[in-house]
């Protein structure tokens, strides 16, 4: 399970938010609401560990994210605003490159799936700068079809950038995963319907 | 342990690949840059052939810098980055896989032409092999405290011009036990003193830049 | 209600060296000044003609010390940067910065009396001598740094960077040095050597040693008024400096 104690995040030397308490329990998902610049970007990458708080600790599974960071990142699947994908590679390249470098054991056909599953099967050997910016969104969500092992998923705006048909797909396999005892944390824009409501935490509330 | 290394290896040796005319427009700067002293300082013969090896140094120097923005730059700017931070691996690991792909790249195929520039100085063929010999033991360590350079300015503006000024008085000793191993040889005192400190700064480098670089890194990406 | 209790604990050190601060630098500005005064009357009046330079050699009064400071101030940049990355205090980082510039000064005016010096001592104004290299270098070390703190908007990528750069820099000033000694003998043979002023009257090395500490306290104090400053910018939405703002504008 994910506990934020006490946590107060800066940007700049602005302060975002401080005191927000949060634990989430496996199976649950949490959606971050807030209006723009309230610090929702901040804070997932808070919680993956890019940026260190200002104040608060982080725990997953009770020990905190800074004193067991690798073990913590072998549980976490992070997909942030940017693509994480080079221009000059293939869609298959950049999947096998990014589950690689996260130390994910998988299989070339795997991949492949993956890709055929999200509907870029027609691309796999087109270099990414041919694509469109929904189709590089789904290069990068491709990645939760391979990282069911991965307990923590951090997603930000996973929703941007897709047609309905994806974006009732991505929230169906949102809901497995939570099914399965994972947790989601995510932040969207949009409404989108999944099969239970889900928790929602509004950051307005603690915005400073 | 070593899976993100290979991975980072790999896939920056194949962008190499792909994008090999940034390559060229390195050794090309290199080749232009040694045929414009000429120019600057005059033809003659004796004088052009004692400060080839200083001239070729600073050249690589030069070359080096004017391609160590691109380290990071292109994983910094499409969220790669902030992925292999979330490697469950150190990552120093990786980020000596990047500078290993960046030698091997860029300052590698310096040493390569440095011997037909040479040729054009009309340098003998005992200092031009004290000369590859000493740019292949030094150039490690331009490439690696050039990283901690790059990660430092990455993102920032005036980057470029910014990373010259940080690791420029840095490269100095390495220019220094650079162009003096041939001098040393050609003096002949033997060129194995000026050698043996490259290659022990190279080493202490390999140690301890990527310590610095992973940790700037990880500010940039903040 | 959150507020306040969030600014006590993040800005405890800071707030609480404000005050101190402001007490000590007046107290070294003073110091300063009668010991800057003292070292000149012993430089100028006191200490004897140089029976080789003459009177041209009084400059290394100003030179010497000059030359210490701005060594001794990088490696004093390093030690505070090298805290504020282990312990994450902020008032360290700040310490750093407000070093940097009086680190240069000192830097910069110890090359400008050596080529001074040297005009008379070596028919010009600059040789290639290690000492001076390796102070020009050390000079763009300064630059290098104030540039990149400069450079980076956020105070606290600002602060790491600045404290990563001086320690990789502070490891690389004795290489420098060393190595620019070692390439100096290869290629000049035995130049004049600065230090090699035939044996030091007691009354001259009295002189540098005073105008040396007056060195001391002039960096002490500027640097806690730089840091007073510095607090002041990096804490403004904190409430106790919009209260000291208050009261200065009510004094002025």
């Amino acid at each position: 399970m994910l506990e934020i104690r006490d946590l107060s995040c800066l940007r700049g030397d602005r302060l975002l938010f401080a005191d927000l308490d949060l634990s989430v329990l496996p199976g649950e998902r949490v959606r971050l609401l807030g209006p723009n610049g309230v610090g929702k970007t901040t804070l997932l990458r808070c919680l993956c560990g890019l940026i260190d708080p200002e104040e608060g600790e982080i725990h997953w599974n009770g020990h905190s994210i800074r004193s067991e960071r690798e073990d913590f990142h072998r549980q976490l699947l992070y997909i942030g605003h940017s693509t994480a994908l080079n221009d000059l590679l293939t869609p298959l390249e950049n999947l096998r490159f990014t589950c690689r470098a996260g130390t994910d054991q998988v299989e070339e056909q795997a991949c492949v799936e993956a890709l055929e599953r999200i509907g870029l099967g027609a691309q796999i050997d087109l270099p990414c700068r041919a694509l469109s910016q929904g189709q590089r969104r789904r290069v990068g969500l491709a990645r939760l079809f391979l990282g069911g092992e991965r307990r923590l998923w951090i997603l930000d705006e996973p929703f941007n950038a897709l047609d309905v048909a994806a974006v009732a797909d991505l929230a169906s396999s949102l809901d497995a995963h939570c099914a399965a005892g994972g947790i989601v944390v995510l932040t969207t824009h949009q409404d989108v319907s999944f099969s239970h409501p889900g928790r929602v935490v509004d950051l307005a509330g603690h915005a400073c | 342990m070593l899976g993100p290394f290979i991975a980072v290896l790999r896939r920056d040796l194949l962008l190499a690949w792909r994008g090999r005319a940034d390559v060229l427009v390195t050794i090309g700067f290199f080749v232009v840059v040694a045929c414009l002293f000429p120019f600057g300082v005059g033809a003659e013969p004796n004088q052009l052939r004692e400060i080839a090896p200083g001239i070729l140094w600073v050249d690589a120097l030069l070359a080096t810098l004017l391609s160590l923005h691109r380290l990071f730059a292109q994983d910094h700017a499409d969220g790669s980055l902030e992925q292999l931070l979330l490697s469950p691996e150190p990552t120093v690991l990786w980020v000596s896989a990047k500078v290993l792909a960046y030698w091997l790249t860029t300052s590698l195929p310096l040493v390569i032409a440095a011997p037909g520039l040479g040729l054009l100085f009309d340098m003998e063929q005992g200092s031009l092999k004290v000369l590859c010999l000493s740019l292949l033991l030094g150039t490690p360590m331009l490439s690696l405290l050039g990283a901690v350079g790059a990660a430092l300015t990455l993102g920032l503006r005036g980057g470029g011009m910014l990373l010259a000024l940080l690791v420029l008085p840095l490269f100095v000793p390495v220019l220094i036990f650079g162009a003096g191993a041939v001098d040393a040889y050609l003096g002949g005192s033997g060129s194995d003193a000026h050698l043996l400190l490259l290659a022990g700064g190279s080493l202490a480098a390999l140690v301890l830049a990527p310590w610095a670089c992973a940790a700037a890194l990880r500010i940039a990406a903040e | 209600m959150t507020r306040s209790r969030f600014n006590i604990f993040r800005f405890a050190v800071p707030q609480n060296f404000y005050p101190l601060a402001g007490k000590l630098a007046p107290i070294f500005a003073v110091t300063a000044a009668v010991l800057f005064l003292a070292g000149l009357w012993i430089s100028f009046f006191i200490a004897p003609t140089d029976a080789q330079q003459g009177e041209v050699y009084r400059v290394i009064f100003i030179h010497v010390p000059a030359a210490w400071m701005s060594m001794f101030i990088y490696l004093v940049m390093a030690f505070w940067s090298a805290v504020g990355l282990v312990f994450n205090t902020r008032l360290s980082a700040m310490m750093a910065h407000a070093l940097a510039p009086t680190g240069a000064m000192f830097c910069f005016v110890a090359l400008w009396t050596g080529a001074l010096w040297g005009r008379p001592t070596w028919g010009a104004y600059w040789v290639w001598d290690a000492r001076l290299t390796s102070q020009l270098l050390l000079l763009f070390l300064y630059f290098g740094y104030i540039a990149l703190i400069n450079a980076i908007d956020d105070p606290r990528r600002a602060d790491k960077a600045g404290a990563i750069l001086a320690l990789v820099g502070a490891i690389n000033v004795p290489i420098i040095y060393f190595s620019v000694k070692w390439w100096n003998t290869l290629h000049q043979g035995a130049s004049v050597s600065l230090t090699k002023a035939p044996s030091m009257a007691t009354t001259m090395l009295m002189g540098m040693l005073v105008m040396a500490f007056a060195a001391w306290a002039y960096t002490i104090a500027v640097t806690l008024w730089r840091v007073r400053s510095l607090i002041l910018e990096r804490e403004r939405n904190a409430e106790w400096v919009n209260e000291e703002l208050d009261r200065l504008e009510a004094a002025a």
